[in-house]
């Protein structure tokens, strides 16, 4: 039997990881995702996990590496600032395919900010923010229903694919309450474990090596250094440092129609609305209000890697429209795969786009 | 048909946790959708809070709360922040033992804080006093709804009191009709 | 066993330069561990960034080379998440006290049931020989060309006041005492620190009149005092030599502690 509630976005995204076999969750205060470690700290005792507040968020995610590494479904949440001081460690947990869930709450930045305002001002820093070439996985939910299954799909996800995965939430979505459904299992893809006499980073057709659990007598060594795959440094071969990045890299953008996850409306529509988190409230809404106009809408559930063949489900688009809490940081990523007019719909100060802002973008696109 | 419903006072007073109820009621116990949301400021006691709640028949697309039609005002600065330029057509329930000032709209006086410390005896179900007076001025909830969403809401231990506290505003509102 | 087959053979040599005071530790260390009949497939090495560092990397257990100041943090999620498993955390004086320093005292304050081996050169060796939070006031250094001016931390008077169950010091000269205090940490359950004053001729002898190899080593002999005598001499009221540094357990104590095994 499922279970219903009313329940928060944020609690919804603990409750998500926890269905999704979360043993493991280090973290740090702050606002406006502190909701999340509150409820895995009063949970995860109760069923064998850990919960452990760390220093500083820094502590926290390499807290959470090295948990992964014993086998662990492991995840931090943080905000703006912790997520700043998370980059370095989350190029380690890329270099070394490390599975790993980080939530961020997204609040108003620069710095300080706006600390109880949503905005999404962290989705280049989520696909960029450490140092070197990577790709990473991201997703963004719009509604409480939405942070409980985004979460659990990250897990899937990240574990599948040995790659930190993003929950790119934001402090509306977090912070609302909702109507919940919370079924009574969900299915999360396993680590696939490393085959005895294969070395550790030798990987498959996929582009991911096996998994060796430490403590199972794999003797395997990890390091951030460019290694080779025995795992040993072999940071000064250029050709091995590009083979491997390439690898990094391409195992995760070749999925990209695999992970892909979208919602599109009205494909016929030649003005379209692309959209993810919170801004898509605005969208539908002005989407009932005008129900005899063919307006288009695609909502990427999954942001990175950039799902760009899901442009073409809309083969009469003379116009994106791209409703974002920043500047438009989705939208360039948008006009690198399109030849369609791409206008940018920004929205700072921490409220949502009201329906009727959209409308007049939409009048002006015309 | 959708519901804006604004509930403010100070912080401390549990204006966050009437709405919470009064969403849950809806989402839960009345088969309607519901949103709630609040304002967070740096103050966890006093300041001006605020918490609101959308309830509809359909699925509700925007979450934010646009022109509220039901107000519910526990405190004098609550008042002049959140309910001061409530439209005519709205209508208000008020804490008179907090609040000094009259809105525009229709309004309906409860004298909530001083029912619950001297009634009741504990001054802290104010909250809930006023979630029943609501409920019985504007039915935005039926009372079983109400009654439940309270019930698994509130700490253990406290839920006669607080049942105590729902039927005593819906009466003090409804002994006022005629 | 013996300590010589903790180690990955296909590693070696290491990087160290000759004359290194980190092999002689690492010895002690897997003499400690081999000693007291840990099986390598239930032990983990982890370590940040440093020479010291590097040591994981030569042993044949799971070991995570992990980010410059951050091994500890990484190493109590392993330690909590698996408490079973035995954690030894390799690490430098730049590496543990500058950008790993609040690290530090977090895990000796929650008391996270691991051994940390610090190998105390007084320099940053990797990057060349830049001052750090143990470089002595006076010293030559790159970042130092007049003298450091700065004050020196006591690496373990920071354990000991911050709530580690179990701390010692102690060189690379004083290879019995060193493999014992390693064992005595091993054993203790809660946070151990055992930090070890070693030699690095290339980036910090060179430049401090301590040119030759066993110039540092001599000085390491001659400069050491028991953590006893010294005691004995500062009760008696007696003057303790200029330029002495303590040596010896400082404490060891059974504070509650975290990612004990059950």
């Amino acid at each position: 039997m499922s279970r219903v509630e009313f329940m928060q976005g944020n609690t919804a995204c603990a409750e998500g990881a926890l269905a999704a076999g979360c043993g493991f969750f280090a973290g740090y205060p702050i606002t406006p995702s502190t909701e999340v470690a509150e409820h895995m700290a009063a949970k995860l005792p109760k069923r064998k996990g850990v919960f452990v507040q760390m220093e500083d968020e820094i502590a926290s995610i390499a807290a959470v590496i090295g948990a992964s590494w014993t086998g662990a479904r492991a995840m931090t949440a943080t905000s703006g600032p912790g997520f700043s001081l998370m980059m370095e460690n989350l190029g380690y947990a890329v270099m070394t395919e490390t599975p790993c869930v980080v939530v961020n709450i997204q609040r108003g930045g620069p710095s300080t900010g706006q600390p109880t305002l949503g905005a999404q001002g962290d989705m280049l820093q989520c696909r960029f923010g450490s140092h070197g070439d990577y790709s990473i996985i991201a997703l963004s939910p719009s509604s409480v229903q939405e942070m409980f299954e985004l979460t659990a799909k990250a897990f899937s996800l990240s574990e599948r694919y040995r790659v930190p995965a993003f929950l790119m939430g934001d402090e509306i979505i977090g912070h609302m309450r909702e109507r919940l459904t919370i079924p009574d299992s969900v299915e999360v893809a396993a680590r696939r474990r490393l085959e005895p006499g294969t070395l550790p980073y030798t990987a498959g057709e996929d582009g991911i090596p096996g998994f060796p659990t430490f403590g199972q007598g794999y003797g395997v060594h990890v390091t951030g250094l460019t290694h080779d795959e025995r795992g040993y440094p072999a940071a000064t071969n250029p050709r091995l440092h590009e083979k491997l990045v390439m690898r990094l890299v391409h195992k995760v953008e070749s999925a990209r129609k695999e992970m892909a996850d979208y919602v599109v409306t009205n494909p016929g529509a030649e003005q379209v609305f692309i959209s993810y988190g919170a801004p898509a409230r605005s969208v539908f809404q002005l989407l009932h209000d005008r129900p005899g106009e063919e307006i288009g809408h695609l909502r990427l559930r999954v942001v990175w890697p950039f799902p760009e063949f899901a442009l073409g489900e809309f083969p009469d688009a003379k116009t994106f429209l791209v409703p974002e809490m920043n500047l438009g940081q989705v939208a360039r990523e948008i006009q690198r795969h399109t030849d369609v007019p791409v206008i940018p719909v920004p929205r700072l100060g921490g409220d949502l786009h009201p329906p009727a802002m959209l409308a007049k973008a939409l009048e002006a696109s015309r | 048909m959708r519901h804006e419903v604004r509930f403010s006072g100070f912080g401390g007073q549990g204006i966050i946790l009437a709405a919470v109820i009064l969403g849950r009621a809806a989402a839960l116990y009345d088969g309607k959708h519901a949103v709630q949301t609040q304002v967070y400021g740096p103050e966890a006691r006093g300041g001006a809070s605020m918490s609101a709640v959308i309830i509809d028949d359909e699925p509700i697309l925007y979450p934010e709360v646009t022109v509220p039609d039901i107000y519910v005002i526990m405190s004098q600065e609550g008042f002049e922040r959140y309910g001061a330029k409530a439209p005519a057509e709205a209508v208000m329930v008020i804490d008179s033992d907090m609040v000094e000032a009259r809105p525009a709209c229709r309004f309906v006086e409860v004298k909530a804080t001083s029912e619950a410390r001297i009634t009741l005896g504990k001054v802290i179900v104010a909250n809930i006093v006023m979630l029943g007076a609501v409920v019985a001025t504007t039915g935005v909830v039926s009372d079983a709804a109400i009654e439940k969403a309270v019930l698994d809401s509130v700490p253990k231990g406290t839920e006669k009191l607080n049942l105590a506290a729902l039927r005593k505003g819906m009466e003090l509102v409804r002994v006022k009709k005629p | 066993m013996s300590f010589r087959d903790w180690y990955r053979a296909d590693r070696l040599p290491t990087i160290y330069c000759a004359g290194c005071g980190n092999g002689t530790v690492i010895n002690c260390a897997l003499h400690a561990v081999d000693t007291l009949g840990w099986r390598w497939e239930d032990t983990i090495f982890v370590s940040g960034i440093g020479c010291s560092s590097r040591a994981p990397g030569y042993i044949r257990t799971d070991s995570l080379h992990t980010t410059h100041g951050r091994a500890l943090a990484f190493a109590t999620g392993i330690k909590l998440a698996r408490p079973e498993l035995h954690v030894v955390v390799f690490t430098g004086d730049g590496d543990l006290a500058a950008i790993g320093g609040n690290h530090f005292i977090h895990a000796c304050r929650r008391n996270v049931d691991m051994t940390v081996i610090c190998m105390n050169n007084w320099i940053y060796g990797m990057t060349g020989g830049q001052g750090s939070p143990t470089t002595p006031r006076g010293a030559i250094t790159t970042t130092t060309p007049y003298g450091s001016g700065e004050g020196v931390f006591d690496l373990s008077a920071l354990a000991v006041a911050a709530g580690a169950n179990h701390v010692a010091r102690w060189t690379s000269y004083h290879v019995k005492e060193l493999t014992n205090a390693i064992d005595a940490g091993l054993r203790t359950p809660g946070f151990s620190l055992i930090e070890v004053l070693t030699q690095c001729p290339t980036a910090y002898g060179r430049r401090n009149k301590l040119r030759e190899v066993s110039d540092t080593i001599e000085y390491l002999k001659t400069h050491a005092i028991l953590l006893q005598r010294y005691n004995r001499l500062v009760a008696e009221g007696k003057p303790v030599p200029e330029d002495m540094f303590t040596v010896g357990e400082f404490v060891r104590r059974n504070r509650p502690a975290m990612g004990v095994p059950p």
